[in-house]
């Protein structure tokens, strides 16, 4: 057991390797030149010169990678071309309002996508069943901003029940926090809710045919804990693989959530950065939000031995 | 033995083929009765077409300039001379919504396309090429592990803004989850008892290949690129309406409603129309997706 966790620590080092070397290569594998247009139309030939020695375009690759994935293993991960402050300050200053968002809307999404899927599995072939498997598709399909602009224009607007825009951090209370966040969580777990709930019910669906959970039932346990007890327990390491793998959709979708709700976290960093074209800053949040990636998957791999005890390693 | 009995017929063909004497119906009657056990395929199918007739046919379609700038008719609501209102520099936001569709069609379309052909080159490789496999295999890990809409993001950061460059960019961000498919369906079909007996055959591998691997990817990777061609359409009206997109005189649905943005509070309007037009396209893509998934692999209709 102790081995296997180990192991599989070890091997997201190359797999984070790999993302390093990725993203640096980015500036390589970019059509066109990427100095100049860092730089912008009105920047003299002196301009261009001096961005691409300090991306260190004008020194080979190999060093430069050496050189730069050196600092990042010691947290510098450059500085900003157009504020001129390192971009480890920069990210640590928006963290707090993109965590948040994303805490919530991960509760809130596995909270309702869940017991939605294991109901469609059970009531398989019934209206119920095809309302949440067409709200899945509706989820996939609509864009996250437009369902942003949707809710803050009918939940904000016409009913002003909750704020329109913005963020108030969680040291002002609890309920300011979240009464901020409401709108953009809904907004941004749509698309996840429909991903979790289509593969929760296709996995019950299967688990459901299983002969142990018609002896349960022949054996007379009450319909609940056949479904939740003894069906999605063993449906569970698939839906917990589908949580971790979609928070690349959360991820994704901050960046949007945030620029339509005005919450300072960041989304909105990506979004300014993208307009000055400041391209460490992307750089640096690209990598931060792989390696969230990598380890949040990591201990999803490490939960599957509590949450399925058959899983030996 | 002949090669060719040994694949397995095509779903499709399979369903509609009974045991039975009457002669095969015809190419036609079979399709109209494939779209009728498939609502979902002919309904996405039918807005499909629709929004690509509407793109295609843009400039009959009562159309003015889509770039043309007005300043003394800016942000009116719609009316009967505008249909969809004007956006913040007088443009007919009608004209732009219809001329948007050829942007959103072209990117998806593109996209699936280019990430499918070159994701399926990299997938074969893999799945043939032991030694290469551990070290392709990480490098699509390492890729996947960046969220899409972020790896374009990037890239667009580094490019001017064109719709090449946006192609290009989701492309690259999409290539690695088609690799991962085909590679996944080349290991699973090379254990095949019929690929087996080829090999004994003494078959060479590119006749491997082209006649027994790679028609068998073909329906797995064809309901992948529909999922991809919808996703490529999102990512271009967000990559679009951050600004980090199309060029803003563009008539892209992202674009749209990146004009619409400062103002979506007062002139919902502006943002509404080209957010309903993307939004039916990718439903529309996604159910002919979702459709072609159930009539390809009956196995699977059943479980999702």
């Amino acid at each position: 057991m102790l081995s296997f966790i180990i192991r599989r620590i070890f091997t997201t080092i190359p797999v984070m390797a790999f993302v390093a070397l990725f993203v640096f290569s980015l500036l390589y594998i970019a059509p066109g030149d990427p100095a100049a247009v860092i730089a912008g139309d009105q920047a003299s030939p002196a301009d261009v010169e001096k961005i691409r020695a300090s991306l260190g375009l004008d020194r080979p690759y190999l060093v430069r990678f050496a050189e730069w994935s050196f600092r990042v293993l010691q947290g510098d991960l450059g500085t900003s071309i157009f504020t001129a402050l390192p971009v480890t300050q920069l990210i640590a200053q928006r963290i707090e309002p993109t965590l948040s968002l994303m805490v919530v809307t991960l509760i809130f999404a596995v909270t309702i996508a869940v017991p939605m899927g294991v109901i469609a599995a059970w009531k398989a072939g019934t209206w119920i069943d095809r309302g949440a498997m067409a709200f899945a598709v509706f989820g996939f399909s609509v864009p996250v901003f437009v369902v942003g602009y949707l809710l803050a224009y009918v939940f904000a607007l016409q009913l002003d029940w909750l704020p329109v825009q913005g963020y108030t951090p969680l040291s002002q209370g609890l309920w300011p926090w979240l009464r901020n966040l409401i709108l953009p969580s809904v907004t941004l777990g749509l698309v996840y809710i429909a991903l979790i709930a289509r593969i929760t019910r296709a996995t019950m669906l299967e688990v459901l045919q299983q002969d142990y959970v018609r002896t349960a039932q022949a054996k007379g346990v009450g319909q609940r804990e056949v479904l939740f007890l003894h069906a999605l327990k063993n449906a569970a390491v698939p839906i917990v693989t589908i949580i971790g793998i979609g928070i690349a959709l959360l991820i994704g979708g901050a960046v949007v959530t945030e620029s339509v709700f005005a919450i300072p976290g960041l989304g909105r960093l990506t979004v300014d950065a993208i307009l000055r074209r400041d391209y460490p800053v992307i750089q640096g949040v690209v990598l931060m939000f792989s390696l969230v990636y990598v380890l949040v998957n990591l201990l999803i791999d490490l939960t599957y031995t509590i949450v399925d005890p058959r899983i030996r390693y | 033995m002949t090669m060719q009995s040994s694949l397995p017929a095509p779903a499709v063909l399979a369903a509609s083929s009974e045991p039975g004497i009457a002669p095969l119906p015809g190419r036609f009657t079979r399709f109209q009765r494939y779209l009728r056990r498939h609502p979902a395929v002919s309904i996405g199918g039918f807005l499909l077409v629709l929004m690509a007739l509407i793109g295609l046919f843009a400039p009959l379609l009562w159309t003015v300039d889509p770039t043309a700038i007005a300043t003394s008719r800016r942000t009116r609501v719609p009316s009967e001379l505008y249909w969809f209102g004007t956006d913040m520099l007088g443009r007919d936001i009608y004209s732009r919504v219809v001329y948007g569709a050829r942007v959103s069609l072209v990117v998806g379309f593109s996209v699936a396309i280019l990430s499918s052909v070159i994701g399926l080159a990299i997938g074969l490789f893999a799945g043939f090429v032991r030694w290469a496999d551990g070290i392709v295999m990480r490098i699509i890990d390492g890729m996947m592990s960046i969220p899409p809409i972020l790896l374009a993001i990037a890239l667009m950061a580094l490019t001017r803004g064109s719709v090449q460059n946006v192609i290009i960019a989701i492309t690259i961000a999409e290539i690695p989850r088609v690799a991962r498919l085909v590679r996944g369906v080349v290991l699973s079909l090379r254990e095949q008892p019929y690929v087996e007996a080829a090999i004994a055959n003494g078959a060479r591998t590119p006749r491997i290949i082209f006649r027994h691997i790679l028609p068998n990817t073909f329906a797995p990777m064809s309901v992948q690129a529909t999922y991809i061609c919808a996703s490529a359409m999102i990512i271009e009206a967000i990559l679009s309406f951050i600004g980090a997109g199309i060029p803003p005189a563009t008539p892209s649905w992202g674009n749209i409603m990146a004009e619409g943005r400062a103002l979506w509070q007062v002139k919902p309007h502006i943002i509404l129309f080209p957010a309903i037009f993307l939004s039916i396209t990718v439903l529309a893509v996604n159910l002919l997706g979702d459709g072609l998934r159930d009539s390809l692999d009956p196995r699977l209709a059943k479980a999702l």
